[in-house]
């Protein structure tokens, strides 16, 4: 498709132009950086290394009505999002674009989730590639890249002077007419290719995921994992921060006489999420519980839908209040040694 | 069918027949329940093994089997016991009140595959229930399947499920029904001990045979041990399992046992599949 681009100081005029969708851009909220919608496009900058919270709850809110009801009543009412008011996330990184891709394949699977779709197909995604990576990314270890397209609509280039654009869909193109852009030279698609280049150099940190899906099952009882649930808190950041995880909890709430049944983010990392009625715990303790973590994303999740379900965008790393490291964990896995473990 | 364009939204039941199979603190209670909207029927299809999503409206919802085969028309059946907050909800409602079903949900046990076989059923305590569908599927269809023989077991003669549905297997031909209850009682004719026990008391053949256990996991867990020293290949013994659900339709992520979900690639599997998923044991 097409190559744009605009200059450093047109974004805001660019955003202003945006008026038919309802945008989204990266915004400090306190300490804590993270979407937000675009109230003032002169305050947007996507100066930005990545957000703390990832964009996924713009497709999966934290906390989300499924349906309305009058307590006594037998009426409900849906809430399903409406797909053709149209939405922007401006300025995502490929991480997160990815992880949407990732996540589209459970969200789809056998029963279509249409809270997450509706949302996702309303949504065009306008990307900013990552000329400087963060210390513990490791996206290319896991099929991404400072400057993947993966899920994209249009991918952003920050030249300096201006930014370059690709889109890469029809969506893509939508925003870069909605947007008035102008056509982009091949100095200026050449000089975004080299800095794409030059950044997948940069990525510091690394894991080769090869054989590490068959492998972890054999691993179930191995001690290895205490070394690092040992001393785990269990206070699921590494979830809830993780742009792929997606488990939720569903709960009736009622004010009055009305109320709503709503799905909110839950973690594997509590010890509720998988308690049974009977006071009986598959996953007892952290232990189980880091193993399920590590495993689902490594493991199970590509032996469902082929594709490993994490980014690399190392959140789980930097805000991990212990200092546990996935990589470490996946290092540590691909050394032990594997052991038959009991069934019946 | 559920509303394909949205499979969280439940439909309504009428409760037209609620009662007690057993008494006490973890009361079982069976709710003979239809639809509201009587045009549900048109697309609704079960089998035996099928599970819902049973809930109030203002509590939640929780996953059950559907005890009833889909042999049994107009009506669909669901046992509860009394454990948490949606089952004690569920246990207020009488005969004429109405609940909400999400379903049919999860997938089913092979009865096409099974036919021509002899099928055994190894239960415990509220364990009947999800084998109650596969007994009365076989015994509507009596000329596919072989000989049926019901085992079952609960902790005492009060805690036994179906107790009506036992004695007609007593007399009907080409089934047989074994009882046991855990500990000694008066005028107890059947056996006295665990369900892994009573199994090899019975000792069903292998042979052209299946066998079906839902109980406890440790009950699950000896069952299985014993059939394998009967005889029984592992693909020849199949199992319900659970795990706490939200929602049901393979999203919500809880109730995974390695990589299968239990309530969309189960509940029903085969030890075939198990022996290879620790945790499926957990």
């Amino acid at each position: 498709m097409g190559d744009y681009k605009f200059a450093r100081d047109k974004l805001a005029d660019v955003l202003t132009s945006l008026k038919e969708y309802q945008v989204f851009a990266p915004a400090a909220v306190g300490d804590v950086l993270r979407f937000k919608e675009v109230t003032d496009p002169a305050n947007v900058s996507l100066d930005y290394d990545n957000t703390t919270v990832p964009p996924k709850e713009l497709m999966f809110p934290q906390t989300e009505t499924l349906f309305k009801y009058r307590l006594g009543s037998t009426e409900v009412e849906p809430s399903v999002p409406d797909a053709s008011k149209k939405r922007m996330v401006f300025g995502i990184r490929p991480c997160d674009a990815h992880a949407y891709s990732i996540v589209d394949n459970l969200y789809g699977w056998d029963f279509a989730d249409p809270y997450y779709q509706k949302r996702r197909e309303g949504t065009t995604l306008v990307g900013l590639a990552c000329a400087e990576p963060c210390a513990n990314c490791f996206c290319p270890s896991v099929g991404g890249g400072p400057a993947s397209e993966k899920g994209l609509d249009a991918l952003m280039f920050d030249l300096g002077d201006a930014y370059y654009v690709n889109s890469l869909t029809d969506k893509g193109e939508e925003f870069a007419k909605a947007a008035g852009l102008e056509a982009a030279g091949d100095a200026d698609a050449k000089a975004a290719a080299k800095q794409g280049e030059d950044a997948l150099k940069k990525v510091a940190r690394s894991i080769d995921t090869a054989g590490i899906p068959e492998k972890l099952p054999s691993l179930y009882d191995h001690p290895f994992w205490e070394q690092f649930s040992d001393r785990c808190l269990g206070c699921g950041i590494c979830t809830f921060l993780c742009p792929t995880c997606h488990c939720f909890d569903i709960q009736d709430e009622a004010e009055a006489f009305d109320a709503r049944r709503a799905r909110m983010w839950d973690t594997c990392m509590f010890s509720e999420y998988s308690l049974h009625t009977s006071g009986h715990n598959p996953r007892p303790t952290r232990k189980e519980r880091t193993r399920n973590r590590i495993s689902h994303k490594y493991s199970y999740f590509p032996e469902k839908f082929d594709v490993i379900a994490c980014v690399g965008c190392g959140r789980c790393i930097n805000h991990c209040p212990v200092n546990i490291d996935i990589l470490d964990i996946l290092d540590k896995s691909k050394q032990a040694e594997a052991k038959e473990a009991k069934t019946a | 069918m559920m509303d394909e364009s949205n499979p969280y939204l439940p439909y309504i039941v009428n409760i037209e027949d609620a009662r007690y199979e057993t008494p006490g603190d973890r009361a079982i209670k069976t709710f003979r329940v239809t639809f509201a909207d009587d045009k549900v029927w048109d697309t609704w299809s079960h089998s035996p093994g099928n599970c819902a999503m049973v809930g109030r409206l203002g509590v939640g919802e929780a996953m059950f089997c559907i005890s009833s085969s889909p042999t049994e028309e107009g009506y669909l059946r669901f046992s509860i016991m009394k454990m948490g907050k949606v089952t004690r909800a569920l246990h207020e409602l009488e005969t004429g009140d109405t609940m909400t079903v999400r379903g049919p949900l999860g997938n089913s046990f092979p009865m096409e595959e099974w036919e021509g076989k002899n099928i055994v059923t190894v239960g415990g305590g509220i364990g009947q229930a999800p084998l109650r569908p596969v007994i009365n599927y076989v015994r509507a269809n009596r000329d596919k399947y072989g000989e049926l023989q019901v085992i079952y077991g609960s902790r005492t003669s009060e805690d036994l499920c179906f107790q009506d549905e036992l004695g007609e297997f007593m007399t009907e031909s080409g089934t047989s029904c074994h009882l046991s209850v855990d500990v000694e009682e008066e005028k107890w004719p059947h056996f006295v001990g665990f369900v892994p026990n009573l199994l090899m008391e019975v000792s069903p053949s292998p042979e052209n045979a299946i066998a079906v256990t839902c109980g406890p996991p440790i009950m699950i867990k000896f069952v299985t041990q014993n059939l394998l020293k009967l005889g029984f290949a592992p693909e020849q013994i199949y199992t319900t399992l659970e795990e706490r659900m939200k929602c049901g339709i393979g999203k919500c992520g809880r109730c995974n046992v390695g990589h299968l979900y239990v309530c969309k690639d189960g509940p029903v599997f085969s030890y075939e599949t198990l022996k290879k998923i620790p945790e499926a044991f957990a």
